[in-house]
């Protein structure tokens, strides 16, 4: 449901949603003319880096850029240091994430105790602490009779497992996607059947075992036709892109530049094209941004060294907006990406501007302009291969429960109280 | 009059329920022989009963053991850390040596399925399967059905619930074709990397994720023994957790009908498939299994060996 209207809170949740709502006295109220108001955000595919890396990010600044990209909440990828993989350190994550009181903060929780590969984590234990999923996200869960069980011990719990689908074998050495870029630069690359190999196997096994999987981070044609069969067979698989799979190709390599290398790499002009039509026709379920914080360190440095990754929160919704844009998406498919199919996906209450539902609220100025900068960043780095370009959109004002948490135009304070 | 045709016990998949039930009450009229002051009776005197395992056991061997000895045949034991498997010769080759010697009976447990059943083709003797691997455990099923039966008087149209690895438990599979053959119906549940893959059914089991399920209003609850692990492959996060959450304490107890009978085949890790309070509660049958594991054993030999008699 689209339109032009009206939208009322009190005491942190919607009172009234319609065409036309009398304001009441003592009411503040704000003109929006021009603006979207959306349901609050949910990027469920995040790296906090803290415990254990927070030179790079901490709970702290990564819910602060998670709000500045218009996110009232993140899902957290447990590969920190320790590795999120028992109950303590979650219970740490959401004391951290409550004490800092920005976007909501849920964990996922490894599948395997210390991302080895080996022995599954205690699912129920973790899920009475306050996992939300279970992923070995950063790395794939290696062996297949491993991910057998995890997919199935989480039907004890209708718990989702999330798949990093990534043949490691195939992928070993690589810096790049294997193609004529990766021959002109000399790099080794990584082949689309890296992906498309382990998205297969963990479909297969889902399909076996019954159990809920979701496909992190798609980047190659083939993996959105095999989740696009999967669907049509009817078994239990979601997936989600990035917004750098559908905004950029492996041409962006191109100068070695580090801030362009990730994990899947950035694929063809073909991959990308099918990664769109992916979120087009419903194949791809989610846009999260895999925000991967790393700092000079990891960055500035040999290619073929350079770490995986790049930050999301804060460049996801104007990239985003290019595809509404260019019309490939329409404006509620990409709130449905964004907002409401992570939440069903994770069993969260799904975000909708209903009467009685907490106002969870991303406000967004489709037409701003701005100039992505480190010192416009709220992430503690800024490894982005959009820093010094014009993106176009943003979030200008965020609300979690009715209490705006990021309002840097000064949108409230033009208010007129009735 | 001996009416039993079997040669020998290799499963309960094999046995007809009326089979099961004239093993049932052959056990009930040698049961009172293991009360009396002299525990010894004469029927298999000059029989030779050979016990063959290739895997540890202490419960199952001794019972097979005493079975042997409360009917007066000669017993001999051989396990596989003595026996000339680790000299490499084959197990078709160790069963005809053995029957060579012109052993009676031959009670046998291996780690690997059918192997009594490869046996029988080698030898004149009766085998009896003392547990093949993750296939079947008759002695143990039987001894359970008699269980019940002494308890609740009855077997038919009572709901058994068993809990824990159902797929690769040979107790498991024997439990559910001898209550099922007698009329119960059996339900199932544990962890799902414990359960058959997608199938709602498994040898005329129900199989339920949710444990509640499997325990509202059973008549009987079996708890089976955890093993973390299955051919270096672990089933489970920890025993901690299984104890937690799939682990019987009397709250899931409650769930079902009052006085429920709570087995379990031994050995019990206490605090993960049962709570202490269960195991020693009011309603535990678990010691009386083991007494009438006994009886169960002397039924199966002297029905074997005095066939025609
Ligand atoms: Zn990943």
């Amino acid at each position: 449901m689209d339109f032009i209207g009206d939208l009322l809170i009190k005491d942190g949740t919607i009172a009234a949603v319609g065409e036309s709502i009398e304001v009441p006295q003592h009411t503040m109220a704000f003109d929006l003319k021009g603006k979207w108001l959306v349901p609050g955000l949910l990027d469920m595919h995040v790296h906090l880096r803290e415990p254990g890396e927070e030179y790079k990010e901490t709970i702290e600044s990564g819910t602060a850029a998670a709000i500045a990209g218009g996110f009232k909440a993140v899902a957290c990828m447990p590969n920190t240091q320790p590795v999120n993989d028992s109950a303590g350190i979650t219970r740490f994550i959401l004391e951290k994430a409550r004490s800092s009181d920005r976007a909501k903060v849920y964990p996922i929780a490894a599948v395997t105790l210390g991302q080895r590969g080996e022995q599954l984590t205690e699912f129920g234990d973790l899920l009475s602490a306050g996992a939300i999923a279970f992923s070995d996200d950063g790395l794939p869960v290696k062996n297949a009779a491993v991910m057998r069980k995890a997919l199935e011990y989480a039907l004890n719990f209708d718990a989702l497992i999330i798949s990093h689908s990534e043949e490691l074998d195939l992928s070993k050495g690589g810096a790049m996607n294997e193609g004529l870029v990766s021959t002109i630069l000399g790099l080794k690359g990584i082949p689309a059947a890296a992906e498309e190999i382990a998205v297969f196997r963990d479909i297969a096994l889902a399909e076996w075992t019954g159990g809920r999987l979701h496909i992190a981070h798609l980047s190659t044609k083939g993996s959105v036709e095999i989740v696009r069969q999967a669907k049509n067979r009817g078994v239990r698989v979601t997936a989600e892109t990035a917004p750098h799979y559908f905004s950029l190709t492996e041409e962006a390599v191109f100068d070695y530049n580090t801030f362009a290398k990730m994990s899947p790499p950035l694929r063809t002009e073909e991959d990308r094209l099918a990664i769109i039509q992916g979120l087009k026709d419903g194949t791809i379920d989610v846009i999260a941004t895999d925000h991967a914080p790393h700092s000079v360190i990891e960055k500035e440095c040999e290619f073929q060294m350079a770490a995986n990754g790049i930050i999301g929160l804060e460049t996801a919704v104007p990239l985003s907006l290019n595809l509404v844009r260019n019309g490939f998406i329409s404006a509620s498919q990409m709130i449905r990406c964004m907002s409401i199919s992570p939440s069903r996906i994770l069993g969260l209450p799904e975000g909708s501007l209903k009467c009685g539902n907490s106002a969870d609220i991303c406000i967004i100025d489709p037409k701003a302009i701005f100039t992505l900068t480190r010192e416009s960043l709220h992430s503690l780095s800024y490894n982005s291969p959009f820093l010094g370009k014009d993106l176009q959109g943003r979030a200008v004002l965020t609300l979690i429960d009715g209490r705006p948490v990021f309002d840097p135009t000064g949108i409230l304070s033009l208010s007129k109280i009735n | 009059m001996n009416r039993f045709t079997a040669q020998h016990i290799l499963g309960i998949y094999s046995l007809s329920p009326d089979e099961i039930t004239f093993i049932l009450d052959t056990a009930e009229s040698l049961k009172d022989i293991l009360e009396r002051p002299i525990k010894k009776v004469p029927p298999l005197r000059g029989k030779t009963v050979v016990h063959l395992f290739f895997e540890p056991s202490t419960r199952t061997r001794l019972s097979f053991e005493l079975a042997a000895k409360r009917l007066s045949a000669d017993t001999v034991s051989i396990s596989a850390n003595t026996s000339s498997v680790l000299k490499g010769e084959t197990l078709i080759d160790t069963a005809r040596n053995i029957e060579a010697m012109r052993p009676d009976v031959i009670v046998m447990r291996h780690p690997q399925t059918g192997t009594p059943h490869l046996i029988t083709k080698y030898v004149k003797s009766a085998v009896i399967n003392a547990g093949d691997g993750i296939n079947e455990h008759p002695s143990q099923a039987l001894l359970d059905v008699f269980t019940v039966r002494q308890h609740l008087g009855h077997i038919d149209k009572l709901k058994i619930a068993i809990l824990g690895d159902i797929i690769h438990s040979r107790v498991a599979h024997s439990d559910i074709l001898a209550f099922t053959k007698m009329g119960a119906e059996v339900v199932v549940s544990g962890p799902a990397t414990m359960l058959p893959s997608r199938q709602s059914e498994v040898l005329g089991a129900k199989v339920v994720l949710k444990m509640e399920d499997a325990l509202e209003y059973a008549d009987v609850i079996i708890a089976l023994r955890i093993q973390k692990e299955r051919q270096g492959q672990s089933l489970i996060p920890s025993l901690r957790e299984y104890g937690l959450f799939f682990g019987l304490s009397p709250d899931k107890v409650r769930l079902a009908k009052s006085g429920a009978l709570i087995m379990h085949p031994g050995p019990i890790n206490r605090g993960v498939e049962m709570a202490p309070e269960v195991a020693d509660g009011p309603y535990s049958v678990i010691l009386d299994q083991v007494t009438n594991g006994v009886a169960i054993r002397m039924a199966l030999l002297s029905l074997l060996l005095t066939k025609g008699s």
